[in-house]
């Protein structure tokens, strides 16, 4: 049988809104949060918090699964259903989640080390299903549960706990990961910009299927300053580029640098110079990933690291696909419990 | 769907000079590619309808297409076919099919002395023959002088009987398992109908091979009549059934049927979270063919990803199942254990096979009871049950949802490949006649949402109150941390991790005040009883039957509930001076009932991929009734 493609009822996934106006303290369960003072956590929990009263989602239609990590706790600080499950796994449970209740909004809150280590499968697997999950990776390129061993997005050479003398490894990238994995929605944001934050959980919370959001998140007790050197409030702007869909591609204190093409990937030109006609214009809907490949593998120093909404593609959900065969098949096929316990043929004992 | 009436005398034409006789045992043999499943299947729809009661044995190797003609590529079928009631496929075949050396070469030692051999001449080439290890022609050399034999030229016949017919001479050459069924169907003197309405609902879209396959069964039938083979013509009289409507049925068909039932009963949507793995593919295989009653197959990436899928769906309040064999287990175990912290109520198939590792994928065995029972860290009780035929994988699937619902845990049913495959005659049963299943979270009713407590418990079962998300104002978190009692908080106490640890042993062991007692057959105390579990079963009721027909007086008890045990277990077992309790692994429920009831069980161990041989059990138990 040839798979039809469902109709895209919307571009949008459907957010189950609260009957009253709620607020951030909505959100929040009554647990006393455990992360170490100045840990990055604590503002990507106020973010979601108020990311989420911002859209009034109905608390008690959401459901926040988590693998195991520091990250991986977040599910008990909310005021919504969860589940703080078992290392890497959390994708899976998810998938289940969402497939067999469709009217519930699933986020899965994971780390480097629980999304890209041990449940690598899974997220490739999630992502490329497009099954209609919110993922949020925490990524603070260390361990930090168990204290201060390098994880899969650690540099090469870092020195930690179980690599004294540096790691022998070279790190994963999220979100060139993510794009490989035929993701929908890649996004990358980072704890101290607390409105880009928001505005990426708004944008990941009403995409219809997996979106994916890569959070840079700083571990201040076994990697402190991870990302500093970007995200310091006083380079950041020198630094990062914030993608906007239909917006150059522009950065610098006064957005007078851009990235072009150039015949090896992305390269930074002067926005007032003889080659500001090559700036590109940021397309997250654009079909092939190859730009937003080349955005992904853009890092520090040698380039700016690049935030926000790289990819938006709109494609139908595991989900939509599923539900879509079970209507065509019930129409096509009457459900008989009976006649289906008779077989296809029976015979008659007198 | 067809009907088909069975007269009481069977629809033969009994005709002069057949013999009449209680049980025949056929197998057919030959490579991979020769058709022997077809065939055999074939063959038990034409026993079914002939009345006959029956059991049925598939042996196949791993490797899909071994080389021809090799050792390695024989395929098998076994049949058993009886005018009394049977329960197992039968130890040694009465009656070889061997459509090539290999396939003789392989089951020759199976047929007992004089027993019927029905050999393909042409394919005993010298090729053929080198293949299979042959120094000389065992058709012409006098080795098979024991055995009575019919030289058939199978291959040759059939290519001739569809002569006309315009078929690529692989075509015309693959009738010939419809020509030796044919032949087959004349000395048991079964009707070609049903097979003739099989070949047009199958082929009917491709008239030419139809007719291939029609001509072909119909030249066999009447090589069987021409030649003289008339002290070879046997008839098996019908068997008395219990009056009913009836199918044939493997035990993988029962178990998807009992989740769709289980579903349609407790009125749940079904989500099945499985990856491929023998012998348990077909079950995800059939679900996923059943969208029409709403019917969420899953395949996942993975094990995992599969046991982690149906947690989610029975954490959304579906009926959460996933499907495996042993090494699926082994990689599932770290999230089956998440199931039983969070006590949901999942369902995890288990259709066994031979191991360690990946062991021998088609072949059958009883060796994961101690996985399901402790293969997991920390004290983690779960609830094991075991089906005891294809037909009752039915029913024990209706068995695991009800109680892993009523009593919110993981429920893991044992199956195994010999029960997958092997089909047997089924009473269809009445979907009025049968219980709904009651889902506590439904009947929940919370006037104040502020006495809600996701870890308060069911006085009587212990079952934690569990509610799936979506009801507003019952917002809680769930996991692997331990959980403090009634609230379901994070909690380290030594105290609590005590209370929680010893609520969820007892949770388990009250099961046993809402499942039968162990039903005994035979005397209520004495000197022996024979203990089985799983799918033995058969072997066993036939061996204890066999030993009183010899005259020794013993009883028989069979376990369907492993976790926990039917409560009136240690009262049984302590009846009787000796215990046997037989089972294809080293002893693994024997060590169970020895720890728990300490009493002197003795095993009857076999562990080489095949089913029980009731022959060799029936030897042990009057053996060990001497001691």
């Amino acid at each position: 049988m040839v798979l039809q493609t469902p109709p895209l009822q919307t571009v949008e996934s459907m957010i189950p809104i609260a009957e009253q106006d709620l607020s951030r303290k909505d959100y929040a369960s009554d647990i006393d949060t455990r992360w170490c003072p100045g840990c990055g956590d604590y503002s990507i929990l106020a973010q979601m918090q108020r990311g989420l009263a911002d859209l009034n989602v109905a608390p008690e239609k959401m459901v926040f699964v988590s693998g195991i990590g520091c990250s991986s706790r977040f599910p008990y600080y909310m005021n919504t259903y969860g589940m703080h499950s078992i290392h890497g796994r959390a994708p899976t449970i998810a998938s289940g989640l969402k497939l067999a209740r469709e009217d519930l909004m699933v986020f899965v809150i994971t780390g480097d080390g629980d999304a890209l280590s041990i449940g690598g499968n899974h997220l490739l697997h999630v992502l490329r299903r497009n099954v209609d999950v919110k993922i949020f990776l925490f990524n603070n390129r260390i361990y930090g549960l168990t204290k201060g061993q390098y994880s899969p997005t650690s540099e090469l050479g870092k020195v930690t706990k179980s690599s004294p003398v540096g790691t022998t490894e070279r790190p994963l990238n999220p979100l060139a990961v993510a794009l490989a994995s035929e993701a929908t929605f890649v996004a990358r944001s980072y704890d101290t910009d607390p409105q880009h934050l928001q505005a990426t959980i708004h944008r990941a919370a009403k995409h219809h299927g997996a979106a994916f959001v890569e959070i840079l998140q700083n571990c201040n007790i076994f990697n402190d300053r991870a990302f500093a050197d970007y995200t310091d409030r006083d380079v950041r702007d020198e630094r990062l580029l914030y993608l906007e869909h239909g917006e150059p591609m522009l950065f610098g204190e006064s957005k007078n640098k851009g990235l072009a093409v150039s015949a090896t990937g992305l390269r930074v030109v002067e926005a007032d110079g003889p080659d500001a006609g090559l700036i590109l214009t940021h397309d997250a809907t654009r079909p092939s990933p190859d730009v937003h490949q080349l955005l992904a593998r853009c890092s520090y120093p040698e380039m700016p690291v690049p935030m926000g909404v790289i990819r938006q593609v709109t494609a139908p959900t595991y989900g939509d696909y599923l539900d879509g065969q079970i209507e065509v098949q019930k129409f096509r096929n009457r459900a008989d419990v009976a006649g289906l316990l008779r077989g296809r043929s029976t015979w008659q004992v007198e | 769907m067809t009907t088909t009436s069975t007269q009481a005398d069977g629809s033969a034409n009994s005709a002069a000079g057949i013999q009449e006789r209680d049980r025949v045992t056929v197998r057919f043999a030959g490579d991979s590619g020769d058709g022997m499943q077809l065939a055999g299947n074939r063959f038990a729809d034409a026993t079914a309808v002939f009345g006959n009661d029956f059991s049925t044995l598939p042996d196949f190797p791993a490797e899909i297409r071994a080389p021809a003609g090799s050792l390695a590529g024989v395929s098998s079928f076994q049949i058993s076919f009886s005018k009394h009631l049977i329960y197992t496929p039968g130890d040694e075949p009465d009656t070889l099919v061997a459509m090539n050396p290999a396939a003789l070469s392989s089951h020759l030692s199976a047929l007992a002395q004089g027993g019927l051999l029905v050999v393909n001449e042409d394919a005993f080439t010298s090729g053929n023959l080198k293949k299979a290890n042959y120094p000389s022609n065992p058709l012409s050399d006098g080795s098979l002088d024991g055995y009575r034999i019919i030289k058939a030229p199978i291959t040759t016949a059939a290519i001739a009987a569809v002569d006309d017919l315009g078929l690529t001479t692989q075509n015309a050459e693959r009738t010939k398992n419809f020509f030796a069924l044919g032949l087959v169907y004349w000395l048991y003197d079964r009707n070609l109908e049903p097979t003739l309405d099989w070949i047009e609902e199958r082929f009917g879209r491709l008239p030419n091979i139809a007719e291939a396959n029609r001509r072909a069964l119909y030249a066999g039938h009447a090589y069987g009549e021409t030649t003289e083979l008339a002290d070879a013509h046997v008839r098996v009289p019908p068997a008395v059934l219990k009056p009913g409507e009836y199918r044939t049925i493997t035990g993988n068909q029962a178990l998807v049927l009992g989740l769709i039932t289980a579903a349609h009963l407790a009125d749940l949507e079904l989500f099945y979270g499985s990856y491929p793995i023998t012998p348990a593919s077909d079950v995800l295989v059939e679900l996923a063919a059943l969208r029409e009653y709403g019917v969420r197959t899953f395949q996942a990436e993975d094990e995992i990803s599969a046991i982690g899928t149906a947690i989610g769906a029975a954490y959304g309040g579906g009926l959460g199942v996933t499907g495996t064999s042993g090494p699926g287990i082994a990689l599932k175990s770290e999230a089956l254990n998440l199931a039983v912290m969070t006590e949901l109520p999942l369902i995890v198939l288990d259709v066994q096979r031979s191991g360690p590792s990946t062991g021998m994928p088609t072949k059958t065995e009883q060796t994961d009871l101690l996985q399901v029972m402790f293969g997991r860290n920390g004290e983690s009780p779960l609830c094991v049950l075991a089906a005891k035929s294809p037909g009752d994988c039915f029913y024990m699937v209706l068995e695991a949802v009800r109680l892993a619902h009523k009593f919110a845990t993981p429920v893991v049913l044992l199956s195994d490949t010999y029960l997958a495959n092997t089909a047997e005659p089924w009473p269809v049963p009445d979907l009025d006649q049968l219980d709904l299943i009651e889902v506590p979270y439904r009947r929940t009713e919370l006037t104040d949402v502020e006495e809600f407590q996701p870890y308060a418990r069911d006085p009587e079962t212990l079952a934690r109150m569990f509610i799936p998300p979506g009801q507003a104002g019952l917002q809680h978190r769930i996991g692997g941390l331990e959980k403090a009692d009634i609230t379901g908080d994070v909690a380290y106490t030594p105290e609590n991790h005590q209370r929680m640890t010893d609520l969820r042993g007892e949770k388990i062991q009250r099961i046993a005040n809402f499942i039968p007692e162990l039903e005994v057959d035979g005397p209520e105390s004495g000197e022996l009883l024979v203990l089985s579990w799983g799918s033995t079963y058969g072997a066993v009721f036939t061996a204890v039957n066999e030993a009183r027909d010899a005259g020794y007086e013993l009883a028989h008890a069979h376990l369907q509930y492993l976790n926990p045990f039917p409560r009136n277990l240690g009262d049984v077992v302590s009846r009787y001076r000796k215990v046997l309790i037989p089972e294809a692994n080293t002893g693994q429920l024997r060590m169970l009932v020895r720890a728990q009831f300490l009493v002197d069980a003795q095993g009857y161990n076999e562990v080489t991929g095949q089913p029980l041989s009731a022959r060799l059990l029936t030897e042990r138990i009057v053996q060990y009734a001497n001691e």
